[in-house]
């Protein structure tokens, strides 16, 4: 009995946590896109993305915990910490526990970001763009609904709404990008680079 | 009339004074008895930095010495990217001895290891005569010195784009902390100079600070480099005692401003400030005095509109450069510079403003200062205000009615 | 003492990219210009919006300002010369 909920547990979590990642990734996308609207302040995306994150973190813990801890699973602790360790379904298993990585990655930086520069907190938080797709993979493959009807309606679901998010995004604020792009390419700098580089020439 | 301390020698077109001459001349560099004797004599002198801002050179060279564990490095500023601007290229192209005296006594100063002189591109023949000068000392030179060219950029020159750049980045301005004083070249203490003070510099620790606080009428004391420019007969850099007025400047170099009632003059160069030739006139050519009447010394440029010529006209060509000239790092910058220059524009083509045009150039100009990372929107909005006071008719005339001196008297300005 | 140490906005404007949500959260003192880009009200932060600036710090997603704390006659000086209202007047 008690398996039985564990198990319900790990898949009714794991699936939470991807609904949850998918909306912090499309949260995440539109901060970037400063989306807004009359009812919706720019700091509103700013503090769902953020607080979405870490819940949907919480839920992976849950997930995972109890997976390891479901006996039918046959996983163990190690399959779930060592990519490819898993003697069930190995690359499934593993595109979570890169995924899991990848999240705690970004989880920690963002944790500590005032002491670190601007440029490494984007480039660990840019990991995310390869996190998500590895977590869709992983509800995919991995586990008992593998390719289940649902499971797969699920799927395309949190898909679309990332691909939809995206194409909004490079639609509406090219324009507005452009124009900076402009300025900044009459600036001296821009053309002063397409000269030869003569920088530390004489010494 | 007009006293010769830089300048003093051989013409200046004759080139680059060799080191036997600068010896003969002005005897070999002295050696501090003390350590901190030199420091202290600056600081009687009251030398100002000769860049612009005109900060007192003492209180640089006391921030650097004092975080410097003998590793600090002398930045010899000789970027010069004012466009009307001649007087650090005309120093380092004939007197670089001078230059290079200042900067190894402010490296001793100091604490400093290493010298890097930075020379705009645009200075062909300053590097030249320095790299020879530099040559010609060979091994006798106490710390390593170098030459880094500059991209010719008005920015290229402010402090902290010049120490990015000599790091191997860009030269454009990095804003936050940590200033050059702090970790400048090689993260170590930096002393950014210019030119023309290290060497005032050379020559205060062979005379003396009482020798260079004789010339000077007013609180400024000492002698500076101008250049003129403009309607003038004999364009070209001279030596003033601060304090000496714009009349009795151009008595010497001539022009039409000589009748002092019409035209204007722009002092301090693109980060200066426009005076009607009657106001002009009387100005003393010192830092303070400048900056109470709404202009700047900067680094000394004195530039002579005649009245032929339309100051909205010459306004919006400089704001123009100046907008082209940001370093592209911040929106305010980016943004504001380039939207005031082009309503300038539209404004000073007469017939093509908005009508709102002046009203949001008063008002853009009004948010911009402080809004970067550099001082560069400040220069331009300082320019850009002086030009609304000065040619405030002028402005008026072209906004409303579209007409311009200038195309009423030599046909239609593009 | 407490009471001693005022608070300012400490801005990085080659980080900030005019995201507007500093003027969001903190509209007594960030207005944003024409081209979305703040215009900070000089002087001190009133401490009564301190926790609002805090969070304004939290949320600007380029991290692009941070809060400095100054103590004894220089925020004396910072607090008592400029009106934090001077947002409103310019521009």
């Amino acid at each position: 009995m008690f398996d039985q909920v564990l198990w319900f547990a790990a898949r009714g979590a794991g699936i939470v946590s991807l609904l949850l990642s998918t909306a912090v990734v499309c949260l995440g996308l539109l901060t970037a896109a400063r989306f807004e609207r009359p009812q919706w302040p720019r700091f509103l995306t700013v503090e769902l993305h953020r607080s979405i994150a870490l819940v949907s973190v919480i839920f992976v813990a849950i997930h995972v915990v109890t997976a390891v801890l479901d006996p039918y699973a046959s996983l163990g602790f190690i399959a779930a910490i060592i990519p490819f360790a898993s003697s069930y379904r190995p690359l499934d298993v593993a595109l979570g526990v890169i995924a899991l990585y990848l999240v705690i990655a970004v989880l920690l930086t963002s944790l500590i970001r005032d002491r670190l520069s601007q440029r490494t907190w984007r480039l660990v938080h840019w990991l995310a763009y390869a996190a998500w797709p590895m977590a869709v993979a992983h509800s995919l493959t991995a586990g008992s609904d593998a390719f289940a009807p649902w499971m797969l309606a699920i799927a395309a679901g949190c898909c679309a709404a990332v691909i939809g998010v995206l194409v909004w995004r490079w639609s509406v604020i090219w324009p507005g990008r452009r124009e900076l792009a402009d300025v900044v390419d009459r600036s001296s700098f821009r053309q002063e680079r397409t000269k030869s580089p003569a920088r530390k020439v004489a010494r | 009339m007009n006293p010769t301390r830089l300048l003093a020698g051989p013409p200046i077109a004759a080139g680059a004074e060799s080191l036997a001459d600068h010896r003969l001349r002005v005897g070999a560099r002295p050696r501090a008895t003390r350590p901190g004797e030199l420091a202290a004599s600056i600081e009687r002198s009251g030398l100002l930095g000769r860049g612009g801002a005109a900060f007192p050179a003492a209180r640089k060279w006391s921030a650097v010495a004092g975080r410097s564990a003998g590793d600090a490095v002398v930045l010899v500023n000789g970027a010069e990217g004012e466009p009307l601007s001649a007087k650090d290229r005309t120093l380092m192209n004939a007197r670089p001895h001078l230059v290079l005296d200042g900067a190894e006594l402010a490296a001793e100063a100091v604490g400093a290891d290493r010298i890097v002189l930075y020379v705009g591109a645009d200075h062909a023949n300053s590097v030249v005569a320095l790299r020879r000068a530099i040559g010609e000392r060979g091994r006798e030179m106490v710390v390593p010195i170098e030459v880094v060219v500059s991209p010719a950029t008005y920015v290229a020159g402010e402090e902290s784009a010049a120490v990015q750049y000599v790091n191997g980045g860009e030269a454009r301005p990095t804003g936050v902390p940590p200033r050059p004083f702090e970790r400048g070249v090689d993260g170590r203490p930096t002393l950014v100079q210019n030119v023309e003070t290290l060497a005032h510099v050379a020559l205060i620790a062979r005379y003396g600070d009482a020798w260079y606080r004789e010339l000077g009428s007013g609180p400024t004391r000492g002698s500076a480099l101008v250049t003129v420019g403009g309607d003038v007969a004999h364009p070209g850099v001279t030596e003033i005692a601060y304090g000496t007025t714009v009349r009795d400047l151009l008595s010497v170099a001539g022009g039409t401003v000589d009748k002092w009632s019409r035209g204007a003059v722009l002092l301090g160069g693109y980060f200066g400030g426009w005076l009607r030739a009657e106001e002009a006139a009387n100005q003393p050519l010192d830092p303070r005095s400048c900056r109470d009447a709404g202009s700047a010394f900067g680094c000394g440029v004195v530039h002579v509109l005649p009245p032929a010529r339309c100051g909205v006209v010459a306004t919006a060509r400089i704001l123009d450069y100046m907008a082209g000239q940001s370093a592209a790092q911040c929106g305010p910058c980016v943004f504001g510079l380039r939207a005031i220059a082009d309503a300038t524009a539209r404004i000073a083509s007469a017939g093509s403003a908005h009508s709102d045009d002046l009203a949001h150039i008063v008002r853009w100009s009004g948010q911009l200062a402080g809004r970067g990372a550099c001082k560069h929107p400040d220069g331009a909005v300082g320019l850009l205000r002086s030009a609304l006071r000065t040619f405030s008719d002028e402005f008026d005339r072209h906004q409303r009615r579209g007409a311009c001196i200038e195309a009423e008297l030599q046909g239609r300005v593009a | 003492m407490a009471g001693d140490d005022a608070v300012t906005i400490a801005i990085d404007r080659i980080a900030c990219d005019g995201r507007g949500v500093c003027a969001e959260l903190l509209p007594e003192l960030i207005e944003l210009d024409d081209w979305g880009y703040p215009i900070i009200a000089p002087g001190s932060v009133p401490p009564h919006l301190v926790e609002h600036a805090k969070r304004a710090v939290t949320y600007c997603p380029v991290l692009a300002f941070k809060l400095r704390a100054t103590q004894g006659a220089e925020s004396r000086a910072a607090a008592g010369v400029r009106q934090p209202s001077v947002a409103r007047q310019v521009g």
